[in-house]
């Protein structure tokens, strides 16, 4: 039987848009609305300026918006917050949202060509939603499943691949004091999570129940495996000299030289083998299109493509965190942000708009200069791309196991040499305490 | 054959000793193609032990399209649209051995104006396929950039046939006899212009691409046919040049003007993926200089199709001959019966015969090696189905 649509009215359409307006009303205000009151009820609010932070608190900041300065200032300083939203993962996606774009944009004038055109804000900024747009459509996507795969892996890889990659994120710090986790042994945490991956994509790619998977999987885990050493060397010179596994003691510890004018050689290592643990150009064997279809990737389909792909550039967001937190000084930089954006006694609404009470100089300026630096280093691992082939296994294992290591050993004796004469790390006569 | 052995690189080496030792059970089949983003219309099973190819069998014919047969229920003129199909990129050259076996069978002289015009027509197509090869080569290295490049240079030289011809890539534009038509005004300085351009242009490509010590890596001493088992399995065109036997049809049995243009037959002796990767670039190269003469040479005014009567026919018998392709040599054997349809046409074309030589090249390499052999091979599959 074949399905007619109905014929469009307009007073049905209006019917039903009333309808709507209706029912959400009628559920705000009797379902919704009494329900928050009730959770809120039996949560206990801190105190905030003096005064115990009720439910009936929030109803004022209406009136009054600098009523609200406060309370923001105190859930900006929460964990969930931190977790969520600011140096968490919300902050990171969209620095890997951009990165996509800037990406695919960068690429293409590389490339003589115009990238990502029309899906765009009404004719300006040409392609800025193209990533909105391939969200929804990988969200609308069909989720295929080869038979025979295993299906609670299947599931979970994806997921486990964006929780491990948000994982390193937590552990980034971005100025003073703004980390999810601020451990004393921070690096070592990241490299303990960051040896997960080669285990997701090999489970993965085992669970998938196909040829080309499985040869990618494979090749994942032995491009990991012969990068992750000589990647945690390059990062142990940085150790000697900083003295602390803590991120943000190392990035401080570089206050007057970066390690990057000392380490030149550990900085190059660390960072060809980052793109090797991100499978990027030119070592993106475990994707290798034209050899084994997508590699690990081949039977992803819809969201947990998306999902992958999300995870993957929040590593890169992280990757190149870390380093500009191990070489490039982390967030130091000369102070551009004036102390304060306003007049002090100005009316309420300006008061609120120039963030008055927890807009903070040295804060807003680190946070600058750590992005400026971050985006920076971004830049250059998209670089390869356009200029550079993939590399063959074989000179992919050579190099890792034979050249890098080398190489790290090389700038780990230089930094112990200037140790042991006093030079810079602890006490040296170089560094400023 | 010493030195040659000496460039056989280290991996190549082990997939041999593999080779020797590989039982049946530790293998892995793998079906590449036809639906694999690095085969074309085209399906190799390959084992695998490991990460070497220990076998590879070709399986073409999925692009099967029965053009031989086809010609025989048409008039030689009615055959010309339908046998570019097999290479819309090439699809000048293509034309071009048939009409000039038609010519030989039904004894039509073509003008000179029309001989120039059809070189002209073929070089620029060698130019146009072979960017288009290049661009394949180029991501199947996973080059995203020179992708791109050709792809987009390819464009003007597509502009220029779509002046000359009026069509973008299906030109059907030699007919027995000569050309449809006459050059358009302005072309002359027009394709001038455009090689002054493009000569640059080739200078980037080896900067970007050939000079790359990545490439270099990934494609010296991968895949190497000896000039002896090059001439064994029959190879041709820039495959067997690049083996080191300077065969060229342009120069070997010239056709139409050839005779009058100076050039050289470009060849490389270190018969490896890379020189087979670069000949066809040195050929573009050759093709620019030879481009310029023919441009130089051409005659200022004339006839450029020979008078033919209503339905071309000849008196009973065959002919044979051959053009240099993109991709070697591309031969038409025609038997006539006296009617104005042939009696049987046999395409030789030059992807089939380089497809051969891969299971040859296949065994012993790399997984990671096959696109680099593969299409270094300068193999057409729409082609090599007919």
């Amino acid at each position: 039987m074949a399905t007619v649509p109905e014929e469009f009215r307009f007073g049905n359409f209006l019917a039903s848009i009333i309808w709507v307006i209706l029912i959400v009303i009628v559920v705000l205000t009797l379902v919704i609305l009494p329900l928050t009151f009730i959770v809120l009820f039996y949560l206990p609010l801190p105190p905030v300026n003096g005064e115990v932070l009720t439910p009936y608190l929030f109803l004022t900041m209406i009136v009054d918006p600098t009523r609200t300065l406060p309370i923001v200032k105190y859930l900006i300083h929460t964990t969930p917050f931190k977790v969520i939203v600011f140096p968490g993962f919300v902050f990171a996606a969209i620095i890997a949202a951009a990165t996509i774009f800037v990406e695919r944009k960068f690429l293409a004038k590389m490339q003589l060509r115009v990238g990502p055109l029309y899906a765009g804000v009404w004719g300006v900024g040409e392609g800025i939603l193209q990533l909105a747009a391939d969200g929804l459509k990988v969200i609308s996507k069909e989720i295929l499943i080869p038979s025979g795969a295993d299906k609670p892996i299947f599931w979970a890889a994806p997921i486990a691949f964006v929780a491990t990659a948000a994982a390193v994120v937590a552990l980034i710090p971005v100025a003073p004091g703004w980390v999810v986790s601020n451990t004393n042994v921070g690096l070592i945490a990241v490299f303990a999570i960051l040896g997960f991956f080669p285990l997701i994509a090999l489970l993965f790619s085992w669970a998938s129940n196909s040829k080309y998977p499985f040869i990618g999987g494979l090749r994942a885990l032995h491009q990991m495996i012969a990068f992750e050493i000589p990647f945690i060397l390059s990062a142990l010179s940085v150790v000697i000299l900083a003295g602390s596994l803590n991120l943000t003691h190392i990035a401080t510890s570089q206050h007057p030289f970066w390690f990057i004018l000392v380490l030149p050689i550990s900085a190059f290592v660390f960072f060809i083998s980052s793109l090797a643990e991100l499978e990027r150009v030119p070592f993106d064997l475990p994707e290798a299109e034209s050899e084994i279809v997508a590699g690990w990737l081949t039977e992803t389909s819809g969201m947990i493509y998306g999902l992958i792909q999300l995870g993957s550039y929040l590593k890169v967001y992280a990757l190149a965190a870390l380093f500009v937190i191990l070489f490039l000084g982390g967030w130091s930089g000369p102070q551009i942000f004036p102390h304060q954006l306003g007049p002090p006694d100005a009316i309420p609404l300006v008061k609120v708009l120039t963030l008055q009470g927890f807009y903070n100089h040295v804060t807003v300026n680190a946070i600058f200069w750590f992005l400026v630096k971050t985006i920076g280093i971004i830049m250059l691992m998209l670089l390869p791309r356009g200029i550079s082939p993939r590399i063959r296994i074989d000179i992919l294992l050579h190099t890792g196991w034979y050249k890098l290591i080398v190489l790290a050993f090389v700038n780990m004796f230089v930094a112990l040499a200037l140790i042991y004469a006093g030079i810079l790390g602890p006490g040296g006569s170089l560094s400023i305490h | 054959m010493a030195d040659l052995e000496d460039r056989i690189s280290e991996s190549q080496k082990m997939g041999m000793q593999i080779l020797k030792e590989s039982d049946d059970d530790r293998l892995m089949t793998l079906s590449v193609g036809p639906q694999h983003p690095g085969s074309g219309h085209f399906r190799f099973i390959v084992k695998l032990d490991g990460d070497y190819i220990v076998h590879c069998d070709p399986d073409p014919g999925y692009v099967h399209r029965g053009e031989e047969k086809m010609t025989e229920y048409r008039n030689f003129i009615q055959n010309i649209p339908h046998l570019e199909r097999p290479v819309i990129h090439d699809s000048t050259n293509i034309t071009y051995s048939y009409s000039l076996a038609v010519e030989e069978l039904t004894g039509i002289e073509v003008p000179r104006r029309g001989q120039f015009i059809r070189a002209i027509a073929s070089e620029l197509n060698r130019q146009v396929y072979t960017l288009y090869w290049l661009a394949i080569y180029g991501i199947f290295l996973g080059h995203s950039t020179m992708f791109m490049w050709p792809t987009g240079d390819r464009e003007l030289f597509i502009d220029l046939l779509e002046a000359l011809t009026g069509a973008r890539v299906t030109h059907a534009f030699n007919i027995p006899g000569g050309v449809r038509n006459d050059v358009p005004n302005g072309f002359k300085d027009r394709c001038l212009r455009q090689i002054t351009y493009y000569e640059k242009r080739l200078k980037e490509y080896e900067d970007i691409f050939y000079n790359n010590p990545l490439v270099r890596q990934r494609t010296e001493g991968v895949g190497i046919l000896t000039k002896e088992d090059a001439i064994r399995l029959g190879v041709t065109g820039s495959v067997l040049r690049a083996s080191g036997v300077p065969y060229d049809i342009r120069k070997a049995e010239p056709y139409d003007v050839y005779n009058e243009i100076d050039f050289k037959v470009q060849y490389m002796k270190t018969a490896d993926s890379f020189a087979r990767a670069y000949v066809p670039f040195l050929d573009m190269r050759e093709s620019c200089h030879i481009l310029r003469q023919l441009l130089d040479k051409m005659p200022e005014a004339g006839e450029v199709r020979a008078k033919l009567q209503a339905n071309p026919r000849g008196p009973p018998g065959e002919a044979y001959r051959r053009v240099e392709s993109g991709r070697g040599a591309l031969g038409y054997y025609i038997i006539s019966d006296g009617t104005p349809k042939p009696y049987r046409v046999k395409i030789s074309v030059g992807s089939f015969r380089n497809m051969l030589a891969l299971p040859h090249l296949l065994v012993g390499a790399k997984m990671g090696d096959m696109p680099v052999i593969y299409w270094a091979l300068n193999y057409w599959p729409v082609e090599a189905d007919r």
